[in-house]
């Protein structure tokens, strides 16, 4: 079965669609879409980085990420033009990693594979790796789920109630910098933003709870990808923009139910 | 024993100086309030009383065990995050049932269990923060501007609930407020802060206080002597008290 390369492909969506919507949830809830930016846009650095000194390419990108996501969680902190800053290093890391790459020696490296993705040439091996990271990228925030809602709230309540916020940040760093890595292969680093956040948003008009919503957002980015993949394949157009375009679309649908629903 | 002292406490936040060589002691079951101009540390103090500050220089010694229930001064929800009031009082540990319930009673909100945090008002919000201080029966509460955005009836029922939850539960109450009329006379002793600890002692000698009145002027002593008159009298809260 695993030999059927749409079969690879499908699976490594799902996949990518399960790690991404839960933890897109709190970078929706913590307002930290630029945040996912520059830490997915830092995988084309990772990229470089792996082909120069001949790494693979998974162990890269989640080093070069998880730099990234510690760099800018470190200025979370500060209140200096916040915004601005994150705006600088998720543009300049994908600047960079673009010049990089084109400045590897003997290398034709193929750009547009890890901008937008590459579904349909997931190996077995990628298959390993994708499900390996979004297991331990779900299990993490299983683990941490209560205490990351709560830093989420309030960073002194959580602390007054013995949790430590900075702890739970570093957790969701992780979490992050491992998604990223395992969604460059399926959706490419510039749509990688996008698995987080469109779901999570689209879900939260049918959720009651932290919990159905991130639910919600796994099923609507699993719908997103599946289905994404099928119109890739009817209307011959690129995978990973595609599934993101179901997944704009599906948000479109939500927003529009929405006012109905609140009634 | 004290339950939380702090001895020649300093305060540094973003490289300034917040507070400087504070020491204060909180004793089991009394009502202490912290009233000071705008920056003058008294959120960083009770964050710091907390954990969520450290010290630049001196101590925080907590009583073994000690058990804080905490009231922000606001709690921002961001829009996008559904959850409800039984969902909130079950963070970041599960509570019982009835746990909850008693905590609601407690904060006078007995009915808001299944509401969304989004859909209450500003009085029900603050109550919904106070039942969650109340969830694992504080040794002492601590509210930092708690009535901030309500309005002076809201305020002073607000208060009163403060009173209620101090008699029922016998926790000390440490509290910031500007609502300086209706905080201090349900005060045992009033602090006040200006990077320091101006003066301290019963409403009484801290409204008299040259320091004090120095920060705020004299109007406030008039209106602390209104609600003196409104409390004794039982008036109902619309009566008008804004004219000082």
């Amino acid at each position: 079965m695993l030999d059927d390369f749409v079969v690879r492909a499908a699976l490594a969506g799902v996949g990518v669609a399960l790690a991404a919507a839960p933890l897109g949830c709190f970078v929706v809830w913590r307002r930290m879409a630029y945040f996912g930016d520059a830490t997915a846009h830092a995988a084309l650095l990772g990229v470089a980085l792996a082909l120069s000194l001949d790494l693979p390419i998974f162990g890269g990108v989640l080093v070069v990420a998880l730099a990234m996501a510690l760099i800018v969680s470190g200025l979370n902190g500060r209140t200096v033009s916040a915004d601005a800053l994150l705006g600088v290093l998720a543009h300049g890391a994908l600047a960079i990693g673009l010049v990089a790459v084109s400045l590897l020696p003997n290398q034709r490296v193929d750009l547009s594979a890890y901008l937008f993705g590459e579904i349909l040439a997931v190996t077995k091996t990628d298959l390993t790796v994708i499900w390996g990271g979004a297991t331990v990228s779900v299990a993490l925030l299983v683990w941490r789920w209560q205490a990351l809602l709560s830093a989420t709230l309030s960073p002194d309540l959580a602390t007054a109630s013995g949790v430590n916020p900075k702890r739970e940040q570093l957790i969701l760093t992780l979490a992050l910098a491992l998604t990223v890595a395992v969604a460059l292969k399926v959706v490419g680093a510039l749509l990688i933003a996008a698995m987080l956040i469109i779901p999570a948003a689209a879900a939260r008009p049918f959720s009651r709870t932290p919990e159905t919503m991130a639910i919600m957002a796994a099923i609507l980015a699993t719908i997103s990808a599946l289905a994404g993949l099928a119109a890739s394949f009817v209307f011959d157009t690129p995978t990973g923009p595609s599934i993101v375009t179901v997944a704009a679309i599906l948000f479109a649908l939500s927003a529009g139910i929405a006012p109905i629903l609140r009634r | 024993m004290s339950l939380i002292s702090t001895h020649n406490l300093k305060l540094v936040l973003g490289g300034q100086t917040v507070l400087d060589s504070v020491s204060i002691a909180i004793a089991r079951g009394e009502i202490v309030t912290i009233v000071g101009p705008n920056g003058s540390g008294k959120s960083s103090l009770l964050r710091a009383l907390i954990g969520a500050l450290k010290p630049a220089d001196g101590s925080i010694t907590r009583a073994e065990g000690l058990r804080i229930g905490y009231v922000p001064q606001k709690l921002q929800i961001d829009a996008t995050l559904p959850l409800t009031v039984q969902g909130f009082l079950n963070l970041p540990r599960r509570q019982d049932r009835a746990v909850v319930t008693q905590a609601l009673n407690q904060a006078g909100v007995p009915d808001l269990a299944k509401r969304q945090m989004g859909d209450l008002s500003g009085g029900q919000f603050q109550r919904v923060l106070l039942a969650r201080a109340l969830l694992n029966t504080p040794d002492i509460l601590i509210l930092d501007e708690a009535t901030q955005g309500l309005d002076q009836p809201g305020a002073a029922a607000f208060y009163h609930q403060i009173e209620d939850v101090r008699r029922d539960m016998g926790c000390a109450v440490v509290m910031v407020s500007h609502d300086l009329h209706v905080v201090m006379a349900a005060s045992d002793r009033v602090l006040c802060l200006n990077g320091h600890v101006c003066c301290e002692g019963t409403p009484e000698i801290v409204a008299d206080a040259p320091e004090y009145r120095a920060l705020f002027g004299t109007g406030t002593q008039g209106a602390l002597a209104l609600y003196r008159h409104e409390h004794t009298h039982s008036h109902d809260h619309t009566h008008k008290h804004e004219d000082h």
